[in-house]
């Protein structure tokens, strides 16, 4: 008997396909782990299971039965139920509400708090936590793992879940909760619950699931049983291609030390990170996930504190100040494009032009004719497809605001380029012109230290590459020696 | 239409000056003989005076990513400040100067408090309106202070064949002009606006948020000095219960002009014309002898309509 079936997914998001064929099946019971790379098309394919996407083209079966989640809620009743990698809760709200959340039982106009306490009791129970939680506490007061279990709580909390898909849960975990969050998954299944887990981390997989499909640039490439595939197997299959023409490489003369960090330590992470980045090279961070990369490029840039540790700029220390590195020609390049990065309300001419309001006019006086010729500049020489410089940012696709946001660094003339998975999300065009520009910067005496999930990009950009793996951060090593393989083997270890 | 119309069309005043005009004209429609006269037009400008100085403040502010509810407390304690420093003999200038720096400081002390303390703005200075006004009430003895005017009444007189428009409206317009170019065309300007759009983003552009913050309530409040300074004028007493309400009425006047409290959106010469909106407003309805609550029925339902357009107006730039 089959619970799960998909037939021939596909998506397209624009021009970029997300997924092009994805099929699966699992039977009840099965933990079935779903593996790939980022950008591989997992997360596309959790939104069409769980109704927050429609595909384009494919069938899902649910017990036999069409399935066709037009909005989450259908999903949810139908049995399918998601917890995703970065939870949503309300946390001034209770355990109890958290997990009735939108769907509170009321009695005449009133909320039911007994109904509901016993919906809440009944899930965590389903969980084997019924008496470790106190459902009246904020859910603010809970450890992440705690939280977690909540909003797995408030998955099981339908009338009967069949689907239960877990979406990287282990990233903010330690250890030990992984382990406990490991026992509920076996008990769900022993249920005949269903579970989707989806995850990086091989040795876990290895650990918890029983199948596992490999998904590679928006297809299923294998599927199979995890007892009989090794851990080499399954990385060969995730890293897959090889796509050298995108990434171009002029001839790079390494010169002196840009920007040297030391024995730097954040508050969660990095801890006692070493680096050297020379003018006219290109390092590369790999890492997993919730590996502690993006909190390295933001305690060197000042954004997040220090706790210990120095960085140094030609040789010269730095205060942990995003004002202090930006004034020494440093600039950060944030993942987080839409929250961070850009101001999406602002037109492109003022994203632009945020840091370096430098290139002040006569007067000192910050003119709208010299913000948008600079724009006007830009858009030409990186190709960003808009209509004009007044345009504001949010209009933009993901792949001209990120080209926005990297021109706010090029008008700022930085030396250093702090890059925080600057190809996240975009199209392949995008894509290949970012390459270039990095390339084009690098060979113009430009440092550049770049954090990035996608490896194919690493190998093929950087000169090193160091890998980092809860926290700690490895020895950058040529990226000659290295393959995806070898990378993909060490960042999961 | 040309494309440099179509262009100016796109300026965020261009629809609260639409709108003013309008009302403008409807006023005018309905009470031809008296709402049309000179003089009527050079008293909503000088009624208008105090609430749009304290605006542009208010401007700053709002567009930034804050809010300041203190104004109005700030703008009586400032007209008790400049009544007692005549009443000691001081001159019309050291009386400004005092009062001016009072605002700043008031101004300062609210920054203080939203950067250093963290405690968000509109909290932050609902303690400010609070403890300012005390401190009007105590510095006065609960009474209105009477003080020599020491020429500061000519600021705002209207005197009919010499004088017409008084000095304290070309101070507004003035007031006006600098907080267009600060804001628009000066570092510190564009710094305000990419705060109030994104903090996290001005942050990790190298934009100092906390002296950008500072900065901008010091300058609010030292608009809010002038104001209370103009306020001495125009009552020529220092009165400690005066301008209640006034913040809100600030706050009116930058919203009806295309200003938006979550920031990052708004523009001086907008705020001057939702003020002279609001003036307009209640001078029209005194005319067609209106009781007061019809005006504030009426002003509510302008703030509404114009965030309502301001809305539709940003749904087709996007």
């Amino acid at each position: 008997m089959i619970r799960l079936e998909l037939q021939r997914l596909a998506k397209a998001f624009g021009a970029a396909q997300a997924l092009s064929d994805v099929s699966l099946s699992a039977s009840p019971g099965a933990v079935h782990a779903v593996l790939g790379e980022n950008g591989a098309g997992k997360s596309t394919l959790m939104k069409i299971l769980s109704g927050a996407e429609q595909p384009d083209a494919g069938e899902l079966r649910l017990d036999g039965a069409a399935f066709r989640p037009t909005n989450p809620e259908v999903a949810r009743r139908a049995g399918v139920a998601i917890v995703y990698q970065e939870p949503l809760f309300c946390a001034d709200l209770t355990v109890r509400e958290n997990i009735l959340l939108g769907r509170e039982p009321t009695r005449r106009g009133l909320l039911d708090r007994r109904a509901s306490a016993q919906i809440a009791e009944r899930a965590l129970a389903l969980l084997g936590q019924a008496s470790s939680f106190d459902l009246s506490t904020p859910l603010r007061q809970l450890s992440p793992a705690d939280r977690q279990l909540v909003s797995i709580a408030r998955a099981l909390s339908n009338a009967t879940c069949r689907v239960l898909i877990l979406d990287e849960p282990t990233s903010a975990l330690t250890a030990a909760d992984t382990q406990r969050l490991f026992g509920i998954v076996r008990r769900l299944a022993a249920d005949g619950v269903t579970v989707l887990y989806i995850s990086h981390f091989l040795e876990e997989v290895e650990q918890i699931a029983s199948q596992y499909t490999v998904l590679r640039d928006g297809r299923s490439v294998a599927t199979g049983l995890v007892a009989q595939t090794t851990r080499s197997e399954l990385v060969s299959l995730m890293a897959g291609r090889t796509v050298t023409e995108l990434f171009p490489r002029s001839a790079r003369a390494r010169g002196d030390v840009a920007l040297e960090i030391r024995e730097l330590s954040g508050k969660r992470s990095p801890t006692r990170a070493s680096l050297t980045l020379h003018r006219g090279e290109v390092v590369g961070i790999a890492g997993l996930v919730g590996s502690g990369r993006t909190e390295l490029l933001r305690a060197i840039y000042g954004l997040d504190a220090r706790r210990s540790g120095a960085v140094l700029i030609d040789g010269q220390s730095v205060a942990a100040a995003p004002v202090a590195l930006s004034r020494r020609k440093v600039g950060l390049l944030s993942e987080d494009r839409k929250g961070e990065g850009l101001a999406e309300s602002l037109s492109i001419a003022e994203n632009i032009s945020l840091s370096g309001v430098a290139s002040l006019g006569p007067y000192g006086l910050a003119l709208p004719s010299h913000r948008r010729s600079a724009a006007a500049r830009w858009i030409e020489k990186l190709n960003i497809r808009c209509r004009g410089p007044e345009q504001r940012a949010r209009a933009l696709s993901g792949g001209n605001q990120q080209k926005v946001a990297l021109a706010r660094l090029l008008e700022q003339d930085v030396d250093v380029l702090l890059l925080d998975e600057p190809t996240r999300g975009i199209d392949v065009g995008s894509r290949a012109d970012i390459y270039r520009l990095i390339d084009e910067l690098a060979a113009r005496g430009k440092a550049v230290l770049m954090v990035s999930s996608y490896l194919p990009e690493l190998v093929g950009i950087c000169d090193r590459i160091a890998v980092m793996v809860r926290g700690r951060l490895g020895p950058a090593r040529p990226a000659r020696e290295l393959s995806e393989h070898a990378l993909l083997l060490e960042a999961s270890g | 239409m040309s494309l440099a119309l179509m262009n100016w069309l796109k300026k965020p005043w261009v629809g609260p000056l639409v709108a003013l005009l309008g009302v403008y004209a409807l006023f005018s429609a309905l009470t031809p003989d008296t709402f049309l006269r000179t003089l009527n037009l050079v008293t909503m400008l000088r009624q208008t005076v105090v609430v749009a100085i304290a605006a542009i403040g208010a401007a700053l502010i709002i567009i930034h990513g804050g809010i300041d509810l203190s104004v109005g407390s700030s703008v009586a304690l400032t007209t008790v400040v400049v009544a007692k420093c005549l009443q000691a003999g001081m001159g019309p200038i050291p009386a400004l100067v005092a009062a001016l720096a009072l605002g700043a400081l008031a101004g300062l002390v609210n920054g203080a408090l939203v950067v250093g303390l963290r405690i968000t703005p509109f909290i932050a200075t609902l303690g400010t309106m609070s403890a300012l006004r005390g401190i009007a009430k105590g510095l006065a003895d609960e009474q209105k202070i009477d003080a020599p005017a020491a020429g500061l009444d000519a600021w705002m007189a209207v005197i009919p064949g010499e004088r017409l428009v008084p000095y304290g409206v070309w101070l507004a317009l003035a007031a006006g002009v600098v907080g267009a170019v600060l804001l628009g065309y000066t570092r510190l300007g564009r710094h305000a606006v990419a705060v109030g759009s994104n903090e996290l983003t001005a942050r990790l552009c190298g934009v100092p948020v906390t002296r950008v913050r500072l900065t901008i309530y010091a300058l609010g409040g030292l608009l809010a000095g002038l104001a209370g300074v103009l306020e001495f004028s125009t009552l020529t007493v220092g009165d400690p219960t005066d301008s209640v309400g006034l913040e809100l009425e600030t706050i009116a006047a930058v919203v009806i002009g295309g200003g938006s409290l979550a920031g990052g959106q708004g523009s001086v010469a907008g705020t001057l014309i939702g003020a002279l909106l609001l003036t307009v407003i209640k001078a029209g309805c005194t005319h067609l002898g209106m009781p007061n609550w019809i005006q504030e029925i009426l002003t509510g339902g302008i703030i509404v309509i114009a965030m309502t357009l301001d809305r539709l107006r940003q749904a087709a730039r996007d």
